[in-house]
């Protein structure tokens, strides 16, 4: 009883005690508040990661891809059975993209994936990531009259017409100058004049003059048609950067109702050497999942348009090849565990394929993340650690001052043990009281993070949290009560810990010395 | 095991009633001036045999005890005088159980207690002996009350304190009431005189109903006539409630209040009075 009622009478008199338990407090806190948010960070990579890739991807090495994907399907179904929610297959080659943008050709190196309309978002979230409403509902590669998101207002039909409207008219005018010179009338370039230019004196687009040349109006008419659709990742097409006000601004490249020219390799058959392929697609919709490893690498394309342009169609059957198979599963299921039976029915040394769950494929960077995590952890820890010798040397100092009260203690029966559990439960009771104060120290700063981030950048002038390095709007914060936990058994530890020798040292004075002492 | 017969959870009080009644104030001369008891011949409560204790500076041994034989009966009060440095407060601590001596027995009611565990010797000195100092040492963060109920607190789990938290309570304030200090319950040691602190360190060593009270020099951190007080206190406890009381002090004066004396020198019993 003793024990309890001192060690409270200590805790409420002895505040220099309650200093060296700040940065107990602190470290709490801090601990807290960067478990939260790589926990937030981490999830959010997760899912957009996921988002994109579905569970399990099987795919084949040949350029050419698996020949006989329905038989492929029918195989994994019967080994996946119920767990199999949703399964697509899909053309993936790398590519190079290029379109015209103010006189210059702008490239770009792209992984050209053939995505199956009716299929594809079955396995994944790729639809949510697409910025026209509609086809996020339903994926089409059909190019809308507009309603594109707020940064892009003039895209769709109204971008593409009044595009050939303007080469259009640049061509006539091209046109009357020729057959001016030809007649050879002196004063009709006097009255040249070029029609009103909706790009801002932007100059001819090459690409246009040399493609509506080529191409016989009454067989396609690009104001009214469109070629196969293409759907661009939102770094591919725009580059971000803030403006003169510090504002993240997104300047477009190419956006919807553009066509761009997209270079790949076909698919031989065996004995011939792989050909680089050209086609002309219509840029349809912009894709942007906020993780910049897509979203300046992917385009997205309809699979059958592919599998034709890339030679994947036998001609003697009319059996079309894919190059992978995405494999989306029930929630619960056991990614490994069915990856590893998929190995088991597709060995490696009979079939070259490569069966990964969206984990293995993103692995490095996620065990990067979860690296990170421990790392501050250990580092923080450390701090607590530091604070610990803080309380070490306090309760040592408070140790010599009792030392005469311990003595009148074990005069009046007070067992060693006694005496020790007071200074350990005086370091329990600390401890519980610094890590507590952090705790909610750390809560509060996760729960007003975007705040304080704001305040901090008011303060210091300097960006916090940036968004065109993060792609979060927000900083993202997730509390795990598992974590939380741990850190406050950890430090509580941790205080225990350091007051056992100062505990000791009461424990074991002698009490005729301790009864004399000065 | 011999310390088995001091492990017992509750010892009968002395005279439980009789503490109850406040003495102390208008019945105190009365009482003071009753004959002393009848000593019969009866073992000694407390005795050491051959008491022998010495001190290591360095390479140096410096003896303080070289050989005590002393004993006390149930009921007397003795006092230990002897010079400064003459090993009273050695001989003291020896008897308390507070130390071990180099060589030499201490019996307590005829049983050995200098060679007990540890343990034992702390239910020893928690149950059996009470103990007051010169310089009083109330434990500063505790009111009185709670320093009366200190030795209590630490002989009993937390749940059997708490159980019994109203009877010891009780008992502590007919303590501090006997000692005259039933108005300063509630008020800390650094707000009490001296006298008032060594009449709570008596309460406190009361409060388990000893059969033998330690004093050392109690004293000698006070005025002479606040010394007086005291001494009538511990006189009054002797003779009204036959406690056994051995008081070490250096002043001849107040040993002359005791039943009998024993001088120290150089740490040898040199004449019993």
């Amino acid at each position: 009883m003793f024990k309890l009622l001192l060690s409270w009478r200590y805790l409420r008199t002895r505040y220099i005690a309650l200093a060296s338990i700040i940065s107990v407090t602190l470290g709490v806190a801090t601990l807290i508040v960067v478990n939260s948010v790589m926990a937030g960070f981490s999830e959010e990579m997760h899912r957009r990661l996921h988002g994109i890739l579905s569970d399990i991807v099987f795919e084949s090495h040949s350029l050419g891809g698996l020949p006989d994907p329905d038989w492929h399907i029918a195989e994994i179904r019967k080994v996946v059975g119920e767990r199999l929610v949703g399964i697509t297959s899909t053309v993936q080659v790398p590519a190079m993209l290029s379109f015209p943008m103010r006189g210059q050709w702008i490239t770009r190196q792209v992984n050209l994936i053939g995505v199956d309309e009716e299929t594809y978002a079955d396995v994944g979230d790729f639809s949510q990531y697409l910025l026209h409403p509609e086809n996020r509902e339903r994926l089409t590669f059909d190019l809308h009259e507009g309603g594109y998101d707020e940064r892009l207002p003039e895209s769709g039909w109204v971008q593409r017409r009044r595009r050939i409207a303007y080469e259009r008219a640049y061509d006539e005018q091209l046109r009357q100058i020729e057959s001016l010179g030809r007649t050879e009338t002196a004063d009709a370039s006097a009255d040249f004049s070029p029609p009103a230019d909706p790009f801002g004196g932007v100059p001819r687009d090459p690409y246009g003059a040399t493609a509506s040349s080529e191409r016989p109006s009454q067989v396609f008419d690009e104001a009214k048609q469109q070629h196969t659709g293409v759907i661009l990742g939102m770094m591919v097409a725009s580059v971000r950067h803030r403006d003169q006000d510090g504002e993240v601004r997104d300047h477009f490249l190419c956006r919807p109702g553009d066509d761009v020219n997209l270079t790949f390799p076909t698919s031989p058959p065996p004995g011939q050497a792989p050909a680089a392929q050209s086609a002309r697609f219509t840029v349809v919709d912009l894709y942007e999942s906020k993780m910049s490893e897509y979203d300046s690498t992917f385009a997205f394309v309809p699979l059958k348009d592919l599998q034709r342009l890339r030679g994947m169609i036998d001609p003697a059957t009319g059996v079309r090849s894919v190059t992978a198979l995405q494999i989306r599963l029930a929630p619960g299921s056991n990614l490994n565990e069915v990856r590893d039976q998929l190995i088991a029915r597709f060995p490696p040394d009979q079939y070259h394929y490569r069966i990964q769950t969206w984990r293995d494929m993103q692995g490095p960077l996620l065990a990067a993340v979860q690296m990170e995590t421990t790392i501050l952890n250990i580092l923080l820890f450390l701090i607590i650690a530091v604070a610990g010798f803080g309380i070490l040397a306090t309760f040592f100092m408070i140790v010599v001052e009792k030392t005469r009260d311990i003595g009148v203690l074990k005069a009046l029966g007070a067992p060693s043990r006694g005496v020790m559990s007071i200074f350990l439960t005086y370091g329990c009771a600390l401890g519980t009281a610094g890590s507590g104060v952090g705790m909610v120290l750390g809560l509060l700063f996760v729960y007003y993070i975007n705040e304080i981030a704001t305040g901090l950048e008011w303060v210091t002038g300097q960006e916090v949290f940036d968004p065109t390095v993060y792609y979060f709007q927000e900083i993202p914060t997730i509390v795990e009560p598992f974590t939380v936990f741990l850190v406050v058994l950890g430090s509580v530890s941790i205080a225990v810990l350091a007051s056992v020798l100062p505990a000791l040292r009461a424990a074991r004075l002698h009490p005729v010395e301790a009864l004399r002492w000065e | 095991m011999t310390h088995a017969v001091y492990d017992r959870t509750e010892l009968s009080p002395v005279d439980p009633d009789g503490l109850s009644e406040p003495f102390y104030g208008g019945s105190a001369p009365q009482s003071l001036t009753a004959p002393a008891p009848h000593m019969a011949p009866q073992p000694a409560l407390l005795s050491a045999r051959r008491l022998m204790k010495s001190y290591r500076k360095g390479k140096h041994v410096i003896p303080v005890l070289r050989g005590v034989d002393f004993a006390v009966r149930q009921g007397e009060f003795v006092a230990v005088v002897g010079q400064s440095g003459s090993g009273k407060s050695t001989l003291l601590h020896l008897l308390g159980t507070l130390d071990a001596p180099d060589s030499g027995e201490i019996c307590f009611e005829g049983n050995r207690i200098d060679n007990l565990p540890y343990q034992a010797r702390d239910v020893l000195r928690n149950r059996y002996f009470g103990m007051i100092f010169q310089f009083y040492h109330l434990l500063p963060e505790f009111n009185t009350l709670e320093n009366v109920l200190v030795p209590r607190m630490i002989g009993q789990s937390v749940w059997r304190y708490w159980l019994q938290r109203r009877a010891h309570g009780q008992r502590a304030g007919e303590l501090l009431e006997m000692v005259g200090l039933s108005h300063r319950l509630k008020h800390k040691p650094r707000e009490l005189s001296g006298g008032e602190m060594q009449r709570a360190a008596i309460a406190r060593a009361l409060i388990a109903s000893p059969q033998l009270l330690l004093a050392d020099e109690p004293t000698g951190n006070l005025d002479r006539h606040t010394g007086a007080e005291i001494m009538r206190l511990l006189r009054t406890l002797n003779r009204e409630q036959n406690l056994t009381i051995i008081m070490v002090t250096h002043d001849s004066t107040i040993a002359g209040r005791a039943d009998r004396t024993v001088r120290l020198v150089e740490g040898l019993v040199e004449r019993v009075t």
